[in-house]
């Protein structure tokens, strides 16, 4: 074994997984890595069969011992591959998860999930002539997904869990975070008294996705083709799953269109409502929104601050450092409007 | 001290090796960090050039916000006493002047981090 690359190791350990092997003349071929870092990998590969032809399936898995390197609230990955599971069941757009990996596979924490065709880069998905059908669309196709999210039973994911984070418990730690830093910005702190001086009315707890936005949704020429990047579900509330997508962030540029930079608010939340979220006003995620902005730029400390302490020494981090002043600006937009 | 060449012309130099020599020869992720490598050495030259008058403007801003005008006080004393401020509710989100302030700083900054960004033009 100590001999073996990582490639030779994960492809002997997937040839012992019985259940993506449809039958003995089955071969597993393409093993590459996709992404990644230190603490979770992506691979994909092909299962080629006389019968069912050539499958291509994705491994996520992070590695034994190199758990410690994801998010804090991270859920563990075979923990998301059961919420997968459980919201492709009730109709959301999601890979199928074949397999949910074992401490004897000898993969570490992870699972296998059919690979989805499309794209996931926000730029491209926002700009390509191939995707504008896809985004006349989308600001409905998203709402009806995250609706079929929120409607989810929390009795049908109760033995997986989940953290509980509301709005106010998100904004106390995220605060604690920044003041941990030392580094006051006086835009975050009056962000931080806007917030707590109109806190939303309480809601019934739901299952948030908890990254609902471009990036992590898999989209096709047709549209919406999956819902991906499960790891920060939690059970809390509805509107911050709504907000955190109409962060300006996360309209990669394209500010008009308050839903992800392709769509209206208004056409996403009747088709959330529709498909068995609350009936919401636009109005009434602008707290989200604003909060959803705020966290982001706490995120980039947070990046930016494993650059100083040395733990990721590398260009990227400390690069991120300079975008906290975008959601500044955001902020402040948000706190005029307010106004 | 010697300044030829000058630290913006090493930045500029770097940089133009990054654009047109180390990108061409990489692939993957070295291209992607690269080209990160030749943003943030894009931001380092405009800070170079436009910190100076922007963190006097600010100096100049918050003393009149603050009523300390005419008294000596460095950027870092100045926004304490500003967040103190806030913290305090002594200034808040309907004061004209507070955002009138903040708002210049943030653009101050994204002119030099991300003159590019979106948020800049609402």
């Amino acid at each position: 074994m100590a001999n073996m690359s990582m490639a030779e190791q994960i492809e002997s350990a997937l040839n012992r997984i019985s259940t993506i092997f449809p039958s003995e003349s089955s071969e597993l071929t393409d093993l590459a890595r996709l992404s990644g870092g230190a603490s979770q990998e992506t691979w994909a590969f092909t299962v080629s069969d006389p019968k069912t032809g050539r499958n291509r399936y994705i491994l996520r898995r992070a590695p034994d011992g190199h758990a410690e390197g994801r998010s804090e609230a991270a859920i563990a990955l075979s923990t998301e591959a059961k919420l997968i599971k459980q919201a492709r069941n009730s109709g959301v757009p999601a890979p199928s998860v074949l397999h949910i990996c074992a401490p004897s596979d000898g993969l570490g924490d992870g699972f296998i999930m059919a690979f989805l065709e499309g794209e996931t880069i926000a730029r491209k998905i926002l700009r390509d002539e191939i995707y504008a059908d896809a985004r006349s669309d989308l600001a409905s196709a998203c709402g009806t997904a995250l609706g079929k999210i929120h409607a989810l039973r929390l009795e049908d994911v109760a033995d997986l869990a989940l953290p509980r984070s509301d709005g106010l418990a998100q904004l106390k730690q995220y605060e604690d975070i920044y003041r941990n830093f030392e580094r006051p910005r006086p835009i975050i702190e009056l962000a931080f008294q806007v917030l707590r001086k109109t806190p939303p009315r309480p809601l019934p707890p739901v299952l948030v996705h908890g990254d609902f936005r471009l990036g992590n949704l898999m989209i096709d020429e047709h549209g919406l083709a999956g819902v991906l990047d499960w790891e920060l579900a939690h059970i809390g509330d509805p509107r911050e799953d709504i907000g955190w997508i109409c962060v300006n962030s996360w309209r990669f540029g394209h500010s008009a269109n308050r839903v992800g930079g392709f769509g209206a608010l208004e056409p996403f939340l009747a088709a959330y409502a529709q498909a068995g979220g609350h009936t919401f006003a636009p109005k009434e995620i602008d707290w989200w929104e604003m909060l959803g902005s705020l966290k982001w730029g706490i995120m980039c400390m947070i990046m930016y601050e494993s650059f100083r302490s040395g733990a990721t020494p590398t260009v990227e981090r400390a690069a991120i450092g300079r975008r906290v002043s975008e959601t500044e600006i955001d902020l402040l937009n948000l706190v005029e409007r307010g106004q | 001290m010697h300044d030829g060449p000058s630290i913006q012309e090493l930045l500029t130099a770097v940089k133009g090796f990054l654009d047109s020599e180390a990108m061409a020869e990489l692939n993957g992720h070295g291209r992607f960090n690269a080209r990160v490598a030749s943003n943030v050495l894009a931001t380092a030259l405009r800070e170079l050039e436009q910190r100076p008058a922007a963190e006097a403007d600010e100096i100049a801003r918050l003393q009149a916000l603050l009523g300390m005008r005419g008294e000596t006080g460095d950027l870092d004393t100045l926004n304490q006493s500003l967040i103190a401020k806030i913290r305090s509710g002594e200034l808040d989100e309907t004061s004209v002047e507070l955002l009138a302030h903040l708002k210049a700083t943030a653009i101050a900054q994204l002119n030099i981090d991300q003159p590019q960004y979106s948020g800049l033009k609402s």
